[in-house]
């Protein structure tokens, strides 16, 4: 608590000690109302303060104004009334402030959980300078500095493990509970936690460039993009208090003017007090506080299971998703391609494989790589010349002085080339050298092995049409699609094919449902851009993919994307519930105030007693279901 | 330019009422407030300087809620 928070409860307790002695205390008259006034100035001071401050400056119409005029006008009913009860205005200020009083322990105590989930920023980072260890901030470490990281401590820096081997918990960025390996030579990423060994890392990226400075990065601006229901709570809010003070002066003025019009008595203070209860619940704060706490634990549940939503919008779009398009290589399949066979060629297979392997030196693609790792040898990139990418086909280069040409059918019949198509599955490149054919490398790729299950709960989670995307021949496209149960398949896309296929399935779309696009972060941009949601996934580390996506699955289970959806649909679950609850509530209040069933004891009640309620389910948000 | 201040405040509909009353400040062109995170984001207008935008930001806020603080 803080010291605000502390006096507050101090001013409640006292309050309401105050109210139980006068209750049994036999004084009556003026004595009885200066008695009273005590308690109410003690529990209302504040607000009678700024409703002051805002009439003088011109601010009407907020919760501490109208708390001011319900509270005064019940006292001034009171004594005109000659009843003595006063009570009733000071319990609706002391409830009005056991409520605030709620919401802000509440809330903070969340904001202060949800917070630490996401607290991944490292503290210091150990630099060795003559034999000993320093304790620096991390972000005046230079990229190549030497830094050591201790079982226990928290990798402050991306890096290369130079010396060391040790298990590291990867759970604070993924999710994932099991360790991971690593030994000299692998890849460090900042925001894991050291857990066996000592390591020795030479740093890769200064900590502003980082993997936890992005995320944290991104998790801070996250909820700055309002979904479209927090949006619509605020807008409520600056409409519903000013219309229930209109409604509320009608209900003053209105009846009794009708009643003296016919002629009967006009019954002043009766209609008053209606009104004055009409005010008691004109405070929106159960939606204004519920309805971002929903958004805001939600975010923070979906991060601690390793899903990162940009922004509180995707989360409701996500909650909406019915169609799923995967990018087949690295969401579906490992991306982790291996040749599985050369075949009809008049070279040796290692000679082929290294003829092929050299021309495509210069590319990431995971096809180029399998090719490097089954060549074995260190690639000599000195012995390439004149590479030219030739897009969606394939590559032209020359190496030792021939003419390689690596890729598909299409690339070696714009060269002439006459080639003998494969029977195999899997990705087939052909090698011609000096325009002849020199035959075919058989490539095959490995489905996930979460990924059918990942499909079948993406049904259990509402999605209704799964489709797959692949630059791969149709072979090997319905191969995979067959295996995973998928509704539909593109395959022999270029990339700018997957982006009409999405735009062609959007425009497909039933109102109201939105599209999902999976990828692995590598050459997708513009298609995860162009769908609804965009979902890189297997993150740690790529940094395109984290600018690119609206959500960042940081491990490569494809399994992550069902439990957002449904972690998603729980959320928007809670924030409608809220709103149909509070709503609901309230306008049975201002009903039943008006007909006069309802004192302001009962409004009083309805009002915070929703708060609290509708705060409690809005953490709920917080726990992703199972 | 954009810049996110972190900032101190009660009630969520005091939130609100910063947000609007920071859109509203002279030099700003637009501005959030992030209840939860209790962050305001602040995005400068062409040409103003932010150290003294803010200053005007925080007065207006402090007249709609007298309790709020922006560290910046």
């Amino acid at each position: 608590m803080t010291r605000r928070q502390k006096r507050t409860l101090w001013r409640i307790v006292t309050t309401a000690a105050l109210l139980v002695v006068l209750q049994v205390l036999p004084v009556e008259g003026w004595a009885r109302f200066l008695c009273y006034l005590a308690p109410y100035f003690l529990i209302g001071w504040d607000i009678l303060w700024k409703a002051l401050r805002g009439i003088v400056r011109g601010q009407l119409f907020d919760e501490n104004f109208l708390m001011a005029v319900a509270t005064v006008g019940a006292f001034a009913l009171a004594v005109y009334s000659g009843s003595g009860d006063y009570l009733e205005a000071i319990a609706v200020m002391l409830f009005y402030q056991i409520g605030e009083w709620f919401q802000s322990c509440a809330v903070g105590r969340s904001r202060r959980d949800i917070s630490q989930l996401m607290d991944i920023r490292p503290d210091y980072a150990n630099v060795e300078r003559e034999g000993k260890l320093h304790r620096v901030d991390p972000e005046e470490v230079p990229v190549g500095a030497a830094i050591v990281v201790q079982p226990g401590e928290r990798v402050p820096l991306d890096g290369v493990v130079t010396e060391g081997r040790s298990t590291l918990n990867t759970a604070a960025l993924t999710g994932e509970s099991l360790p991971r390996e690593v030994d000299a030579g692998d890849q460090v990423v900042s925001g894991c936690v050291n857990l066996t060994g000592v390591l020795r890392v030479q740093t890769t990226k200064a900590f502003g460039e980082s993997t936890v400075s992005r995320i944290l990065d991104l998790v801070e601006n996250a909820a700055s993009r309002k979904s479209r229901s927090e949006d619509f709570i605020s807008k409520f809010a600056r409409y519903y208090t000013p219309a229930v003070c209109a409604a509320a002066l009608a209900l003053f003025l209105l009846p009794p003017l009708a009643r003296m019009a016919l002629g009967l008595a006009g019954e002043w203070s009766v209609w008053l007090y209606r009104a004055l209860t009409f005010l008691v619940v004109s405070c929106p704060c159960a939606l204004v506080v519920s309805i971002p706490l929903s958004f805001f634990a939600g975010l923070g549940g979906a991060s601690r299971e390793g899903v990162l939503i940009k922004g509180s919008n995707y989360l409701e779009t996500l909650s909406k998703v019915s169609t799923v398009v995967f990018d087949k290589t690295g969401t579906l399949t490992l991306g982790d391609f291996a040749v599985t066979g050369v075949h009809h060629s008049p070279f040796t297979d290692a000679q082929v494989i290294e003829y092929a392997a050299l021309a495509e030196c210069a590319s990431s693609h995971p096809i180029s790589k399998s090719l490097q790792k089954a060549c074995g040898a260190q690639l000599d990139r000195d012995r390439v010349r004149d590479i030219r990418d030739v897009s969606g086909q394939g590559v032209t280069a020359t190496v030792d002085g021939h003419a390689v040409a690596v890729g598909n059918g299409e690339l070696m019949e714009a060269l002439g080339v006459a080639y003998t198509p494969c029977s195999g599955v899997g990705t087939i490149v052909h090698v011609a050298v000096d325009g002849a054919y020199a035959g075919h490398i058989l490539i095959a790729d490995q489905i996930k092995p979460g990924a059918k299950k990942a499909l079948a709960d993406l049904r259990a989670a509402g999605v209704d049409r799964t489709v797959m995307l692949t630059g791969d021949n149709s072979a090997v496209a319905q191969a995979v699609a067959g295996e995973l149960g998928l509704d539909q398949v593109y395959s022999d896309l270029l990339p700018e094919d997957k982006v009409r296929q999405v735009e062609d399935l959007l425009a497909r779309q039933r109102p109201g449902k939105k599209l999902a696009f999976v990828g692995d972060g590598v050459n997708d941009a513009p298609v995860l851009s162009r769908a609804d949601v965009g979902v890189a996934m297997g993150a740690l580390g790529s940094d395109a993919a984290i600018e690119a996506a609206d959500v960042v699955l940081m491990d490569d289970d494809p399994g992550k994307l069902a439990q957002a959806i449904r972690l998603s649909k729980k959320c928007l679950g809670i924030v409608y519930q809220n709103i149909a609850f509070a709503l609901g509530v309230k306008a049975l209040c201002l009903v039943l105030g008006a007909a006069g069933v309802a004192n302001m004891w009962l409004a009083i009640f309805a009002d915070v007693g929703v708060m609290v309620l509708a705060v409690l389910n809005a953490i709920r948000c917080l726990n992703a279901p199972k | 330019m954009k810049k996110t201040y972190p900032i101190e405040v009660d009630c969520a509909a005091c939130a609100l009422k910063m947000e609007r009353a920071a859109g509203e400040t002279e030099g700003v062109a637009a501005a959030g407030v992030n209840f939860m995170a209790q962050k305001m984001t602040v995005e400068f207008a062409e040409g103003s300087e932010p150290g003294e935008t803010m200053k005007r930001v925080l007065k207006a806020c402090r007249k709609v809620e007298p309790d709020c603080s922006i560290d910046f």
